[in-house]
């Protein structure tokens, strides 16, 4: 599947394409087939969103997990500050990262 | 240490208040990104993997209590409780808000301190040896020297869209604290045989995807020529540098391809004309900026003994401490390396902390070292056992300086958007390793430097060991180097042979460790050995 990604214009946090709006979380990214520049020149033109691309993902039993290591290291935080990522009272968030 | 004067602060209230309307405007749609990010970074402003990233300028790596308060205020309104002291002599936060950041950067011009040419194709902060004023080996304490370079460079009409990025460091003694010579302009302060004090000029090092260490130019500038030829050296650069490939475009490129001999020579065609129109300030304001840099009020006859009886203390000052130029007195390097932690990263507290000891015992004065580390300059012998105490308190009284724990690493693909792979996990590795099996306390000095990518920003050509991350079709892999060195006798890591995943590197760095302990004579460093028996031993226990 191919997802759009992007970071917040205020706040810079990462963000990924719903179908409707952004979200924080990655589990909830949309397969945006050939649809992905379009979408990510229209949302940043409204500013609802900074420097977005689109990605390579797999959508899995467990949630939407980016092909590149990059969007994946993005989609949790980082590996080295767990209590920084999104879900960080959660121990196997690691897990699929690296 | 320098304290702005009207003009410089009123320069940096201007830029907050220009880019306090930039923001706004960006914030408005009336600047698109386009339009916007040249300007943000101006400002220091990155947009990383998961946030803004600022990076805010600390001047050849000194700083006060009041500033280094600020920086953890800073760090808890505005981040997420930490800092990261880079290679540099900087910090970085990596959790801004943009639209904050305006506010921020108000904040920091209340204590003299900006981000301003932190990023861009501009001059960068001024580095310096982040002992100098202290250090018993100097020639002169170097700061002003690089205050005067920092005024000159600071909004230089001429040099803000240089054709690549430009960073200069200053130092003064025969031993090299600062990467000298891995700068596009390296300035030794040297005594020639007149006994004059002038600068040996070292143009067109760096380290990045093509490393060089930089040539002499000039064996001596006179003093009241430093702003002139230095401006000459930019000239023929910002004139010749080229603009068509930004891996090509550093003057260590221009140098190579010019060769130094013609470089030199047309940097005094060009000094030549610049001394005719009159540009270098009169030596009345290098003496004003001196003023600043006066030795603090140092107790005459402090003792000069320290009690060494407990062994926890002894180690700490054999390790991470400095002979000062008075007597009675010595410089502490706070390192920001336990066993496991992240390289450079202090959190608001222990700045606090930090900034609370220098006001009390080290004359108001910290330094950020490239080396990610805080230096105490001038503490009196007779309190360094209470300062030792409340630093090891707070998990700041690790003694590893130059071991194979105090390792400088890049944030890496934990945070940085131009990495191929993660620095942080690996250093983490190497330093738990390294104390659980004992081998860190025999090594000795053992430079250890690892980047995320070829920029090179965690120095990895300069260390005695290097790790180079790099992405195999989208796994991390790890190259190895042997035998690079960033202190006066300079040299560039040789890649061992094929990469590692993050297990083996951490085993191959051990196993070079352990070619070093087999092989080492006496008083030998690892770099001595690596030097003496070459690369061969190493590959034979790492490849087989």
């Amino acid at each position: 599947m191919k997802i759009v990604t992007g970071n917040d214009l205020k706040t810079g946090a990462v963000t990924w394409w719903t179908g409707v709006d952004w979200s924080l979380y990655v589990d909830d990214a949309v397969d945006v087939a050939e649809q992905g520049e379009a979408i990510a020149a229209r949302e940043e033109a409204a500013r609802r969103v900074n420097a977005p691309y689109v990605i390579e993902a797999d959508k899995t039993a467990d949630g939407v997990r980016p092909a590149h290591i990059k969007d994946r290291i993005r989609a949790l935080g980082p590996t080295v500050r767990m209590d920084l990522t999104l879900k960080p009272a959660d121990p196997e968030s690691r897990d699929w990262v690296i | 240490m320098y304290q702005y004067d009207k003009y410089d602060q009123a320069m940096v209230d201007a830029r907050v208040a220009e880019y306090r309307d930039q923001v706004r405007r960006r914030l408005e749609g009336k600047l698109t990104e386009d339009q916007f990010k040249p300007l943000r970074l101006q400002n220091g402003l990155y947009l990383q993997l998961h946030a803004y990233m600022l990076r805010v300028a600390v001047p050849y790596g000194t700083l006060n209590a009041r500033q280094m308060h600020k920086l953890a205020d800073i760090a808890d309104k505005y981040d997420r409780g930490y800092g990261h002291f880079t290679t540099r002599q900087n910090i970085q936060y990596n959790w801004i808000k943009l639209e904050e950041t305006p506010d921020l950067l108000a904040e920091l011009a209340s204590v003299e301190m900006h981000a301003i040419q932190t990023s861009g194709n501009c001059i960068r902060n001024i580095s310096s040896d982040h002992y100098a004023g202290a250090a018993a080996d100097e020639l002169v304490d170097p700061r002003p020297y690089a205050e005067l370079l920092r005024q000159w460079s600071s909004f230089h009409p001429e040099f803000l869209h240089l054709p690549r990025k430009f960073k200069i460091a200053v130092i003064a003694s025969e031993t090299d604290r600062a990467a000298m010579r891995l700068h596009d302009i390296g300035i030794r302060i040297v005594r020639n045989d007149a006994g004059e004090v002038g600068a040996a000029f070292y143009v067109g090092g760096g380290m990045g995807r093509t490393p060089m260490i930089a040539p002499c130019i000039r064996e001596f500038v006179p003093l009241d020529q430093l702003v002139t030829y230095s401006e000459a050296c930019l000239r023929v650069y910002n004139r010749h540098g080229r603009r068509d490939n930004k891996y090509k475009a550093r003057i260590k490129i221009l140098v190579h391809e010019l060769g130094a001999e013609e470089y030199a020579r047309q940097v005094e065609e060009e000094f030549a004309h610049l001394l005719t129109q009159g540009i270098e300030p009169p030596l009345a304001e290098l003496e004003r900026i001196g003023a600043y840099f006066a030795d603090p009020p140092f107790e005459t006859g402090a003792s000069d003994t320290l009690d060494l009886s407990d062994p926890d203390f002894a180690l700490w000052v054999e390790r991470n401490c400095h002979a000062h130029k008075q007597p009675g007195y010595i410089s502490a390097t706070i390192s920001l390396k336990p066993v496991g932690g992240i390289p450079g990263d202090a959190s608001a507290e222990q700045m606090h902390l930090m900034a609370q000891i220098a006001e009390l015992y080290s004359f108001d004065e910290m330094r950020v070292t490239h080396a990610q580390n805080i230096v105490l300059p001038h503490i009196r012998k007779a309190d360094l056992y209470a300062v030792w105490q409340q630093l090891d308190e707070a998990g700041l009284g690790t003694a590893n300086l130059d071991g194979i724990g105090d390792i400088i690493a890049c944030p890496g693909l934990d945070y940085c958007s131009l990495a191929n792979a993660r620095s942080i996990p690996v250093a983490q590795k190497i330093s738990e390793r390294f104390a659980a099996n004992g081998k860190g306390d025999t090594l000795g000095e053992l430079k250890l430097k690892i980047s995320g990518c070829i920029n090179a920003c965690g120095h990895h050509h300069a260390g005695h060991i290097g790790i180079l991350g790099v992405d195999r079709k989208g796994t991390e892999n790890y190259q190895l180097l042997l035998g690079g060195s960033e202190a006066a006798d300079t040299s560039l890591g040789k890649i061992t042979g094929p990469g590692f995943d993050e297990d083996g590197i951490v085993n191959a760095v051990e196993t070079a460790a352990d070619v070093y302990l087999r092989e080492r004579q006496e008083g030998e460093r690892f770099l001595d050995t690596y030097r003496r028996i070459g690369m061969e031993p190493f590959k034979e226990a790492l490849y087989g």
